[in-house]
C-alpha cells in the first residue's frame, strides 16, 4: 500500500480547490471580456462586415481587418458624384482612399478629438477637485471636534441616496440661470458635487485608520498641524486617495445622463458624442466601436498604473498589522 | 534641561473630569513617574504637559515660563508614544532626523546628530533600514532616538514599554534608566506597571480617579502609603487590610483586635471615625503559635526561597511572605504576628492614613513635601 499523504495544511487551499477557483475565475473573466473583445473586433471591420450574419469573428479568416472605423471616427465626410471624385487629385493616405471607395470625400476632422479632450479635462478636473475637497473634509471629520459631526456625515451620505439624475431638472434650470450649461466648469462642479460625498466617506475611513500619534509626534517635534498633515498623514493616506480617485474618475469619465442633458457643444464629453456617430452616414458601427475602444484607454492606463495601490486600498484595514 | 511645575491642573471632557487638580514639580534632571490604573488621568496629565491637550484650568510652567496654552511645537519637549509612532514611509535615519528638519538645521549637522543619537542607542546598523521590518525593541530605540536627537528640555514617555514583551521590557527598563542618567534629562514617564515605576523613577506620583494620591520616592510610597489605594496598588501581593473598630487618639501605640492588643507606631493624630483599617505588608507578617490574631491557612504559593501563605482570619484574608522552609499546610490553624514599627493605620471611610511615628523622619532621597 502506498503511503497516504496526510501532511496537508488546514489554511492553504488544496490543489483541487485552487483548480476549481482558477477555472471559475477564468470563465468569469472570459464572459466579462467578450463585450470588450467584440468592441475591438468591430472597430477593425468594415461596416458591411460588422452587421453580417452569421457574425464574422476571426480576423484574416472571416474578414479582412480595416481601419475604416477609425478613419470615419476622426473625419467628417460628404457623398459626391463619381464624376466629381474622378476630377479630384489622387487620394493621399489610406483613409482618404477608403473614403473615396465609398464615393465620399473627407471634408474635415470630426468632433471626436475635442469631445475626448473635454472628457479628459472634466473627468480629471472633477476627480482632482473631489480628492482635494474630500481629503480636507475627511481629515477634519476624522480629527477635529466638528459640531453635529454625525448629522453632517449623514447629510453628506444622503446626497447619494437617490440617483443623481433625479435632480436633473432643477440642476438643468439652475445651470441655465447661472450660465453653467455646456461649460467645462459646470460639468467639473457637477461631477465633483456627486463624487465628493463618496470621497469624504471613503477617505474618512482611511484617515481614521492612521493613528493620531503620528501627527502628535510631528507636532511635538516642531511641525504645525498643516505640515504634519502634509508630511505624515498624506503619505500614509496615498493608498486610500488612489483608490478613491479611481472610483471618482470612473464615475466622471463614464457619466452619460447629465452629459446628454447639460452639454451639447463646447463642453460635450465623449459619452454623449459616441452614439451620435451612428447617425452620420448610415449605421457606422465600426466608427462607434473605434470611439468606444479609444474611450476605454485612459481608465485602463490609470487603473493599471495604480493597481498596486488599488488592491491595497480596497483591503486596507481588513487586517491590523 | 528643565524643571516642570504643574499647578492645579484640571481637565474636563464633556461631563467627565479626567484630572482633578494635579500639583507636582519635576526637578531638573529628575525621572518622574506618573503611575496608576488605566483611566486614572495619568496620560491626560502627560498630554497636557506635552501640549497635545489643553487644560480646563491650572497652569504648567517649564523652566519658570508659563506654557499652559502654548502649542506643542513651541515647548521644546520630546515624546515617546506607546505605539512608537514611527513614520512607516520613512527609513530609520529619516525618522530620527524628522524633528531636526523642522528646526532648519543644516544637512551635515543633521547627519552628525542623527549618527550620534544612533550611537548612543547602539542602532547605527539600522539607520538605513525601513522601520516596518524592525523588532519591537529596535522600534523602541528608534523612537527614543527621535526623542533625544533634538536635545529637548524634557522627555515625555507614554507607556513606552507597554508594547514590548515582558523579558525585553526588563532590559529596556535598565537601558532607559542608564540613558536618563547619561543625558541627565528631565523625564516624565507614564505607566500602569508598578515594577517599571519602582525600578526607574526618582519620584512617583500615584494617581487614582484624576487625583494624585501620593507623591514620593519609590521607597516612601511602598513603606508609607498615604492611602489605602496606594497601599493596595503598590506591592505584589498588595498590603493586607484588617478591618477593625475603635477610637484612637494621638499618642496611642497599640490598638485592640478581638481583645488582643497589637502594637503600632505611635500615632501623631487621632480619629473620630471608628471604622479603621490596619495595613500590613505581607513581609511584615510572621506565623506564630501564640499570636492573638488567628486564622486558618487557606493556601500556599511556593516562590522558591519564599512562599506566600494565605490565611483566613475573622478580620479578613491575610497574605504572609515567609521563608519556604517554614511549614504551612492548608487547613492548619495558625496565629499571626506583625512587625509593629512598619504598620499603617487607615480610616476606612476616607482611606487616608493616620500620621504616626512611621512618618516622622523624612525619607532619604525625597525632595518633595
Amino acid at each position: 500500500m502506498s503511503a497516504v499523504n496526510s501532511a496537508h495544511s488546514v489554511v492553504e487551499p488544496s490543489g483541487q480547490a485552487k483548480l476549481v477557483a482558477s477555472v471559475l475565475v477564468a470563465f468569469y473573466a472570459l464572459v466579462s471580456l467578450i463585450p470588450l473583445v467584440w468592441i475591438g473586433l468591430t472597430s477593425v471591420k468594415t461596416p458591411t462586415d460588422s452587421i453580417s450574419y452569421p457574425p464574422k469573428v476571426i480576423p484574416y479568416v472571416h474578414f479582412q481587418p480595416s481601419i475604416e472605423g477609425y478613419c470615419n471616427l476622426f473625419s467628417t465626410r460628404s457623398r459626391q458624384t463619381p464624376e466629381y471624385l474622378r476630377s479630384l487629385p489622387p487620394p493621399q493616405g489610406a483613409c482618404e482612399e477608403i473614403t473615396r471607395s465609398r464615393n465620399m470625400v473627407v471634408v474635415g476632422p470630426s468632433n471626436y478629438v475635442p469631445r475626448y479632450i473635454n472628457s479628459l479635462i472634466i473627468a480629471f478636473g472633477s476627480t482632482f477637485l473631489s480628492i482635494v475637497l474630500g481629503t480636507a473634509a475627511a481629515y477634519a471629520f476624522s480629527r477635529f471636534k466638528v459640531p453635529l459631526k454625525d448629522d453632517l456625515m449623514f447629510f453628506i451620505l444622503s446626497t447619494r441616496m437617490m440617483p443623481p439624475i433625479a435632480v436633473a431638472i432643477p440642476i438643468f434650470l439652475m445651470y441655465r440661470e447661472l450660465g453653467l450649461s455646456d461649460t467645462r466648469l459646470g460639468m467639473i462642479l457637477l461631477y465633483t458635487s456627486v463624487n465628493v460625498s463618496l470621497a469624504v466617506w471613503l477617505l474618512k475611513g482611511f484617515i481614521d485608520e492612521i493613528p493620531r500619534e503620528y501627527e502628535e509626534a510631528a507636532m511635538i517635534d516642531g511641525y504645525t498641524r498643516l505640515q504634519a498633515f502634509w508630511k505624515v498623514v498624506l503619505p500614509q493616506a496615498v493608498t486610500g486617495i488612489v483608490a478613491t480617485a479611481i472610483f471618482c474618475l470612473i464615475f466622471a469619465w463614464n457619466e452619460y445622463a447629465f452629459a446628454v442633458l447639460l452639454t451639447s457643444g463646447a463642453a460635450q464629453t465623449a459619452p454623449p458624442f459616441i452614439p451620435i456617430i451612428i447617425g452620420e452616414g448610415g449605421q457606422d458601427w465600426p466608427a462607434v466601436a473605434a470611439g468606444t475602444a479609444l474611450f476605454l484607454i485612459p481608465i485602463l492606463v490609470f487603473t493599471v498604473l495604480l493597481r498596486k495601490h488599488l488592491l491595497r486600498g480596497i483591503t486596507f484595514g481588513a487586517v491590523r498589522k | 534641561m528643565a524643571e516642570i511645575r504643574v499647578q492645579n491642573l484640571v481637565k474636563t471632557f464633556a461631563d467627565f473630569q479626567a484630572v482633578k487638580g494635579a500639583n507636582f514639580t519635576v526637578n531638573d534632571g529628575e525621572f518622574f513617574c506618573l503611575l496608576g490604573p488605566s483611566g486614572c488621568g495619568k496620560t491626560t496629565t502627560l498630554r497636557m504637559v506635552a501640549g497635545l491637550e489643553l487644560p480646563t484650568s491650572g497652569s504648567i510652567l517649564l523652566d519658570g515660563e508659563d506654557v499652559t496654552f502654548k502649542r506643542a511645537r513651541e515647548r521644546d519637549i520630546a515624546m515617546v508614544f506607546q505605539l512608537f509612532a514611527l513614520y512607516p514611509h520613512m527609513n530609520v535615519r529619516k525618522n530620527i532626523a524628522f524633528p531636526l528638519v523642522s528646526t532648519g538645521v543644516g544637512r551635515e549637522e543633521i547627519r552628525r546628530r542623527v549618527e550620534e543619537a544612533a550611537r548612543t542607542l547602539r542602532i547605527t546598523h539600522l539607520l538605513d533600514k525601513s522601520v516596518s521590518g524592525l523588532s519591537g525593541g529596535d522600534r523602541q530605540r528608534v523612537a527614543l532616538g527621535r526623542a533625544i536627537v533634538r536635545e529637548p528640555k524634557a522627555f515625555m514617555m507614554d507607556e513606552p514599554l507597554g508594547a514590548l514583551d515582558a523579558e525585553f521590557r526588563h532590559i529596556m527598563c535598565t537601558d532607559l534608566r542608564n540613558l536618563h542618567d547619561r543625558l541627565g534629562a528631565t523625564t516624565v514617564y507614564v505607566t500602569h506597571d508598578q515594577l517599571e515605576a519602582m525600578s526607574m523613577a526618582d519620584v512617583i506620583a500615584v494617581m487614582n480617579e484624576g487625583r494624585i494620591e501620593q507623591l514620593g520616592s519609590p521607597r516612601e510610597i511602598y513603606d508609607r502609603p498615604a492611602s489605602m489605594f496606594v497601599a493596595d496598588f503598590i506591592g505584589s501581593p498588595p498590603m493586607n487590610f484588617l478591618h477593625i473598630e475603635g477610637t484612637v487618639a494621638p499618642g496611642d501605640n497599640a490598638i485592640a483586635i478581638d481583645g488582643a492588643r497589637i502594637g503600632i507606631p505611635v500615632l501623631r493624630e487621632g480619629s473620630v471615625e471608628t471604622k479603621l483599617v490596619l495595613g500590613v505588608r505581607p513581609e511584615h507578617v510572621t506565623l506564630t503559635d501564640v499570636g492573638s490574631v488567628r486564622g486558618e491557612v487557606f493556601g500556599t504559593e511556593y516562590l522558591g526561597t519564599m512562599q506566600i501563605v494565605t490565611v483566613r482570619t475573622p478580620r479578613g484574608v491575610v497574605k504572609a511572605r515567609i521563608a519556604s522552609s517554614i511549614p504551612a499546610h492548608a487547613g492548619e490553624n495558625v496565629g499571626l504576628a506583625f512587625q509593629t514599627d512598619c504598620l499603617s493605620l487607615f480610616q476606612a471611610g476616607s482611606g487616608k492614613v493616620l500620621a504616626s511615628a512611621l512618618h516622622d523622619s523624612p525619607m532619604a532621597g525625597v525632595s518633595h513635601g
